[in-house]
């Protein structure tokens, strides 16, 4: 650091601005497509793997692959799969592939969790065990479902910079930005805004995991692996 | 071509660079990135071991500041790693340091040192408050009952941390490849930035077999020195990645 710069400059917000935003509504279409088509998948899986133990095992296996690769590892294997390394398939695949583990572990954990009462009062008015799980058991897990789905939306917000090594990236074109002209403040942009953006994300999905799921208050902490 | 033929002679190019030898040897070989890679990790997640831990540690003896132990793997969770090894890579008096080890290592730190903490900080209150009480009863001084009854008690959270730190250390330790550090995450950034699919995709096999073996490693590892009393625990909290 030169004597002469300060460590952030507010002028660069206020200047930048249009990019910044542009850059953050990028972050924010990458987030919200991977964690839409991650639930998606998830739920169905979960539903799944609790159900028959024979397919529990691939699910989990792959589900953890997927979650222990490097992020950017992911996005240089998925480049010749999907034709382009940058591309937004290659990253979609990539962050939904991240969503699995931590959607469909405390999808499982939910269903677990379910009071045999509350299944045993569902065979008694008649419910197959199919229609319980799907009217009785999976309402009664959405708190877990919830607490995944913070997990996996705070995951996802935080790759989503790295993406930014294949040219896509939202706020980690500012990080990438700032490290090749070596200037602090566009990383620092870049920082604080996906961290601000993690927090928001988090309350919104608070504030509807209370309407949807108004019999529990406090939200209940997510457990992965 | 075909897709298939396309595949084929992709697939055949990447055995191709597996089984050059200059691949294998000099200071661009793969036993030099992967050395380079576990001395920055094992660095990391050691200094994790001995401030997530030992803050851990107190804060669960003493009950104290359990809010920020608490959250502190989730918060960290947001934070883009990538933010922090290129800022602590662009500050002059730390990236001219150690060949960029300096930088990668303070980026890296402040990412292991959450799960490690968290983790310890909830196996030392899951202790049952009975168990403690007896141990006191016994005459054990508090340092005796850190010791020999909460730490012990404790082990498979403390493992499920430091796997979980481990996995995210090795990981990001891919991504300093791009401020400048070498190891295998090199392979992978310059295939990347030079369009090279081949050298990108092989350096991504050789850094996706390494965090799979770190994970499998650290999971037996962690059941292998976990007291067989409580070897049926589940335990951990939520994982992160970089």
């Amino acid at each position: 650091m030169s004597t002469a710069t300060p460590f952030f400059k507010w002028g660069y917000v206020t200047s930048q601005w249009g990019q910044i935003s542009s850059d953050l509504l990028q972050h924010i279409a990458l987030t919200l497509l991977a964690v839409a088509i991650g639930t998606v998948l998830s739920i169905p899986l979960a539903m799944l793997a609790w159900r028959y133990r024979a397919v529990r095992t691939p699910i989990f296996g792959i589900a953890s692959a997927l979650y222990i690769i490097p992020s950017l590892a992911l996005f240089a294997i998925l480049g010749p799969i999907t034709g382009y390394v940058a591309s937004y398939p290659t990253a979609e695949i990539a962050l939904v592939g991240y969503t699995l583990l931590i959607l469909i572990w405390n999808t499982v954990a939910g269903l677990n969790a379910v009071p045999a009462e509350a299944r045993e009062a569902a065979t008694a008015m008649g419910y197959s065990r199919n229609a319980a799980l799907l009217r009785v058991d999976l309402p009664l897990a959405l708190p877990y479902i919830f607490a995944g789905l913070r997990v996996a939306t705070a995951t996802v917000i935080g790759l989503v910079t790295v993406t930014a090594l294949i040219g896509l990236g939202g706020l980690g074109q500012q990080i990438t930005y700032g490290f090749t002209i070596g200037f602090n403040t566009p990383i620092i942009v870049g920082l604080v805004f996906s961290v601000a953006l993690a927090a928001v994300f988090d309350l919104l999905i608070v504030g509807v995991q209370r309407l949807a799921v108004p019999w529990t208050r406090s939200s209940r902490r997510a457990r992965v692996v | 071509m075909s897709d298939w033929d396309h595949f084929r002679h992709f697939m055949a190019s990447v055995v191709g660079w597996f089984t050059t030898s200059a691949n294998w040897t000099g200071s661009s070989g793969i036993p030099y990135l992967f050395l380079r890679q576990a001395e920055l990790s094992l660095a990391v997640v050691l200094g994790a071991l001995v401030v997530g831990g030992g803050i851990g540690l107190v804060l669960g003896h003493t009950g104290r500041g359990g809010l920020v132990a608490v959250n502190a793997a989730n918060a960290a969770r947001a934070v883009p790693t990538l933010a922090l090894l290129t800022l602590f890579a662009i500050q002059p008096s730390i990236s001219l340091k150690w060949g960029g080890f300096l930088a990668a290592f303070l980026a890296l730190l402040i990412l292991a040192i959450p799960p490690i903490l968290t983790n310890t900080y909830v196996g030392m209150r899951e202790v049952d408050a009975d168990v403690r009480d007896a141990a006191k009863a016994m005459g054990l001084t508090g340092g005796q009952v850190l010791r020999r009854v909460e730490l012990p008690l404790a082990t498979p959270f403390l493992m499920a941390g430091i796997r979980t730190s481990s996995i995210e250390v090795v990981a990001t330790s891919t991504l300093a490849a791009y401020v400048s550090y070498t190891d295998l995450g090199t392979p992978v950034i310059s295939g990347l930035s030079t369009e090279n699919t081949v050298e990108a995709f092989s350096g991504a096999i050789l850094v996706a077999v390494l965090a799979g073996a770190v994970a499998l490693g650290l999971g037996v590892l962690g059941r292998a020195i976990t007291p067989l009393p409580i070897r049926h625990t589940r335990s951990g909290t939520a994982l992160t990645t970089a």
